[in-house]
């Protein structure tokens, strides 16, 4: 099984730990991970904004990164999603089409691909589970809340692998964090003021860290947690399952 | 009222978030008829089904839309309603106005359209000399208060009930400081009913409309349209083009399906069919376009046309639930309205479709399974393309792909990018960085993954 890592850029810039993780718990679990040393990212930060057409540059590269792999594997159901949605390229359209296919986050990928039931994992803590909106209802890797539909949900079912781990019941379990890339500036007051109340729903409940398989969402809200100066932090999913594993 | 506004969302929003205890407020408020919704759906384990039963109506509606417009109108018309087709707003202005200066009639009392809200007949017809009442409750509490609607089901949902009391003791004379909503709507029962008995003409909307009948039906949990309807000589059905279902029957998916997804409700309490005028009396119904088959023959938005306004959106989006319906600066609020208004006015809603995250929840508790939060992404790609975007962003824009197309470029900026939050933390946590307003920078690392793996490699080695 020929398997790329997908660091997305910010991951790659702000939050490494998170992609090491990934990287090692891959390998703990017999993978062999390459990682394309030329990657960069998506395009999802310029197709959001309304600037699709300026992503030829990202997708190519993207393409060149990426082809000739069984699974990609990432780190981030946004960026995954973005890649599953919006990569095209006229050039080379059949490469696109397959990486499509096989791009996976990370939780889908330990789920469904590898069919992980047991984890040499331990996190003694209260957990609060951010579910991602991109990864939940673009990629449904848990169910969401609006449909009549029976509940799952991948990161859940990794997480209830972890010794010692107690994940809180939340308020609202699957409000958006109101993070929405350039979102978060340009519609500074309401998107913080969504992630002041995801952080409080959290809090609220007696989570010592809240996780997601999203690390953009887990930067906003640590971004307000920091500023509240509190104890509550955040951890990426693939922290916590690589976390003690032997 | 829209029409002088000149600040953006983002702008009318920060005003709206300027007072906390107040967004919380409404934010619950509607997250309690969002969980309603959930309830009332969870009950009916075929509610997925139904979804999108209703979606496949519609679709097919909007493929045939012509032959179910012209096999609605020459029913109606069997049966006796007098049938009118306007092309825009202005013209289904005038249509109301000359029935009614025809008749002598200067006073109309009007229950809920928001078809007549986008096209301001209430502002045309008062110009005119007419005089109209809102008989919906929550219409007539903004009505009184001179403001638009800022939810299309909940018009008033603005609103505390303290401040309602206010408004009802100025213009309805209830007493000071009284907001027991039991007292407050017997008060307003009062002041309508006079009107109602009083009214020769009543306008309606219409939720549907029979093709194969020609029968329209309303729904309304007050009543008021009925009322209105039943004592006026002239009834008036304002209706826009996309209200059309085929058959009677498909009435048993929609009436099922609106209500829940509205407020939880199994059904509206009055579902009222009008398929012929009482003797003596008039039907008119005004079919009006306004734009709307401009959007049917946009691909990528035509289905946006899908929407029975039950307002399950809204009442989900967390925009619009911390931002507030006026903050939308146009008729329909929220993620529907969104999609819908760049249409009308690309350069005055142009920043409507930006007014979202993305996190889709709209689309899943859509009855009519509209694609929106895919359509607000797909509209924004429009805005910039046809130059509705600030230069500023298209440059920034410009230098980030350019960044990120070339890994030697995007490995120099990362690194110069970490060493100004590091170092230089004063030239990002300012005033400036709407960021740092309410959020701490990210700490940078020592390295970035790229950096750390090549050791790695370097030490394998």
């Amino acid at each position: 099984m020929k398997v790329a890592l997908f660091v997305p850029c910010y991951v790659d810039q702000f939050y490494p730990k998170a992609a090491i993780a990934t990287l090692e718990l891959l390998e703990k679990l017999g993978v062999e991970v390459h990682y394309p040393k030329n990657q960069t990212c998506c395009g999802q930060p310029m197709a959001n904004s309304g600037y699709e057409h300026l992503t030829t540059g990202c997708n190519n590269l993207f393409i060149d990164n990426f082809s000739g792999y069984d699974y990609i594997v990432c780190p981030s159901g946004s960026c995954t999603l973005h890649i599953k949605e919006h990569l095209h390229s006229p050039q080379s359209e059949d490469k696109a089409t397959e990486i499509r296919k096989r791009v996976y986050e990370l939780t889908e990928f330990l789920v469904d691909i590898l069919h992980v039931e047991h984890l040499e994992a331990s996190f003694p803590h209260k957990v609060g589970l951010h579910q991602s909106c991109h990864g939940l209802r673009g990629l449904h890797i848990a169910q969401m809340s609006e449909l009549v539909a029976p509940a799952f949900s991948k990161p859940a079912k990794l997480l209830d692998m972890v010794q010692g781990l107690q994940l809180v019941q939340l308020g609202r379990q699957d409000d958006c964090c109101g993070f929405g890339g350039t979102f978060c500036v340009a519609e500074e007051a309401v998107s913080s003021k969504m992630g002041k109340d995801r952080v409080d729903d959290h809090i609220e409940h007696g989570a010592e860290y809240i996780t997601s398989a999203d690390l953009s969402c887990l930067m906003h809200m640590e971004g307000i947690l920091r500023r509240q100066n509190s104890n509550v932090k955040v951890i990426h999913v693939a922290e916590i399952l690589n976390h003690s594993i032997q | 009222m829209s029409s002088a506004v000149t600040k953006d969302h983002a702008e009318l929003a920060e005003i709206f978030n300027r007072d906390e205890p107040r967004v919380d407020w409404h934010d619950e408020t509607l997250w309690w008829v969002r969980a309603k919704r959930d309830i009332a759906a969870q009950k009916l384990p075929e509610w997925e089904l139904l979804r999108e039963t209703a979606s496949q109506i519609k679709n097919n509606v909007l493929s045939n839309l012509s032959e179910y417009l012209t096999q609605f109108e020459a029913n109606a018309i069997k049966n006796g309603i007098i049938v009118h087709w306007a092309a825009d707003a202005a013209e289904h202005n005038q249509i109301i106005h000359k029935l009614l200066s025809d008749r002598g009639i200067d006073r109309m009392v009007k229950s809920k359209s928001m078809l007549t809200e986008e096209c301001h007949l209430n502002e045309y017809l008062i110009e005119r000399g007419v005089d109209v009442i809102d008989s919906d409750l929550g219409e007539r509490i903004v009505q009184l208060a001179g403001e638009p609607p800022s939810h299309i089901v909940l018009p008033c949902i603005h609103k505390k009930k303290e401040e309602i009391g206010d408004i009802f003791h100025e213009h309805l004379g209830s007493a000071k400081g009284e907001s027991d909503p039991k007292i407050l709507t017997e008060t307003a029962r009062q002041h309508l009913r006079e009107v109602f008995l009083t009214r020769r003409s009543a306008l309606t909307g219409v939720n549907f409309a029979v093709a194969e009948t020609g029968e329209f039906v309303i729904c309304t949990n007050e009543g008021n349209a009925d009322m209105g309807a039943h004592l006026a000589e002239i009834h008036i059905a304002s209706m826009g083009i996309e209200k059309i279902i085929p058959e009677r029957k498909h009435l048993g998916v929609f009436l099922r399906l609106l209500t829940r997804s509205a407020t939880g409700q199994p059904i509206t309490t009055y579902s009222s069919h009008f398929s012929k005028p009482q003797a003596g009396k008039e039907i008119h119904i005004v079919i009006v376009d306004n734009g709307r088959s401009i959007q049917l023959g946009r691909k990528d938005f035509r289905n946006s046309l899908k929407c029975i306004r039950c307002g399950a959106c809204m009442n989900t989006c967390p925009v619009y639930r911390k931002s507030g319906g006026h903050s939308y600066h146009t008729a329909v609020a929220g993620p529907i309205g969104s999609i819908l208004a760049p249409n009308l006015d690309m350069k005055k809603y142009a920043d409507l479709p930006f007014a979202s995250t993305l996190c889709g929840s709209c689309s899943n508790v859509c009855p009519v399974k509209i694609d929106i939060h895919d359509q607000l992404y797909k509209w924004r790609q429009v805005i910039v393309q046809e130059g509705y975007s600030p230069k500023a962003k298209t440059l920034a824009m410009k230098g980030m792909a350019f960044t990120l197309s070339s890994p030697g470029l995007y490995r120099a900026a990362g690194k110069m990018g970490r060493f100004t939050f590091k170092y230089a933390p004063f030239a990002v946590n300012n005033g400036m960085n709407p960021w740092y307003k309410h959020r701490e920078m990210p700490k940078a690392p020592e390295e970035s993954f790229g950096e750390w793996y090549k050791k790695r490699e370097g030490e394998k080695r």
